[in-house]
């Protein structure tokens, strides 16, 4: 394959984390929701940790995103 | 992209071989200090009954003073200028990028989607941690690498691993600022390529993929409002948490 043309094709692989990142973020909100429609009261209490959950979740999405920038501006 | 560009305004001035130059970069990011110490100033009246702009400052402090004792303790009221400043000067930052003044031909300058600013602010989120650990703790701050209740088996792996993860926090500090900016107007500029694009190929094109681009530009920019203010409240959260380590060890 043409080197070119392989790091395009590794861009676009590495989009698969982008949705991965959204599985990922989703699931942290997701889980959230659950646990605050079952305990409304201790629902305002967790909204740090539900932010930290979703940094870190979602970090991993941008850094899929990096990959790619990397992959067709600076490889 | 043009909007990414970092061009000079003034050439300024030599400094040992380096251009000291004031950029658009510079200029909003005084555009930033300059609108925050405005907000700011109109609530610092310090009335009994507060009008509605003293709510909003007083809100944010509130906020900010309730985030680091929660995280910290008592004894993060010092750290709360720091932690506010560096919170409401990122969230005016990403907010001024947002702003269409495009279309009286000010092209907005989105700071935070540039690595040198981001990692600048998380340079100075871990160096507070640094200076803070070592000065309440000395080397006992060492201990934050071996975590109560390891057992002592494992005492040769889990340092490594508490080492690495602190050591990586300021490049996911300003990694995670500048991607999630850089990414959010990337997709705007997308968007708005499509429209441009779908309205040159004719009418009918123009319809069916112009229209519903520009619907979900909207709806994009809504997000990116969003985005901004959360990227903001993520970096002040992960700096308290940050402190808190460096305050009460684990």
């Amino acid at each position: 394959m043409d080197a070119e043309a392989a790091k395009l094709v590794g861009a676009g692989i590495a989009a698969i984390g982008a949705g991965m990142a959204a599985i990922g973020v989703g699931n942290v909100f997701g889980s959230f929701l659950e646990g605050a429609l079952r305990n409304p009261g201790a629902a305002d209490g967790q909204q740090g940790r539900l932010f930290i959950g979703f940094a870190a979740a979602e970090l991993l999405g941008l850094l899929a995103f990096v990959v790619a920038m990397i992959l067709i501006f600076v490889a | 992209m043009h909007q990414f560009e970092v061009q000079t305004i003034w050439s300024g001035f030599d400094l040992a071989g380096h251009q000291i130059a004031f950029t658009n970069s510079a200029l909003w990011m005084c555009a930033a200090a300059v609108a925050l110490w405005l907000f700011m100033l109109g609530g610092l009246k310090g009335a009994v009954v507060p009008g509605r702009w003293q709510v909003m400052v007083e809100g944010a402090t509130r906020f900010i003073d309730n985030m680091l004792s929660a995280n910290v303790g008592p004894e993060g009221k010092r750290y709360v200028p720091f932690v506010f400043s560096l919170f409401m000067f990122i969230l005016f930052a990403n907010l001024l990028g947002l702003l269409p003044l495009g279309v009286v031909g000010v092209h907005p300058f989105t700071f935070t989607s540039h690595f040198t600013i981001t990692g600048v602010l998380a340079i100075m989120s871990f160096s507070i941690v640094l200076v803070v650990g070592f000065w309440k703790h000395g080397l006992h701050f060492f201990s934050l690498f071996v975590p109560h209740g390891t057992p002592v088996w494992l005492l040769w792996l889990i340092p490594v691993i508490e080492l690495v993860s602190f050591m990586v926090r300021p490049f996911s500090l300003a990694l995670r600022l500048f991607v999630a900016m850089t990414a959010g107007h990337v997709l705007l500029k997308v968007l708005a390529g499509f429209v441009i694009n779908a309205g040159n190929a004719g009418a009918l094109t123009g319809i069916a993929v112009g229209g519903p681009s520009f619907l979900l530009m909207i709806g994009i920019s809504a997000l990116e409002l969003l985005v901004a203010g959360i990227q903001a409240y993520v970096f002040a959260l992960l700096t308290s948490l940050y402190i808190n380590d460096a305050v009460n060890l684990h």
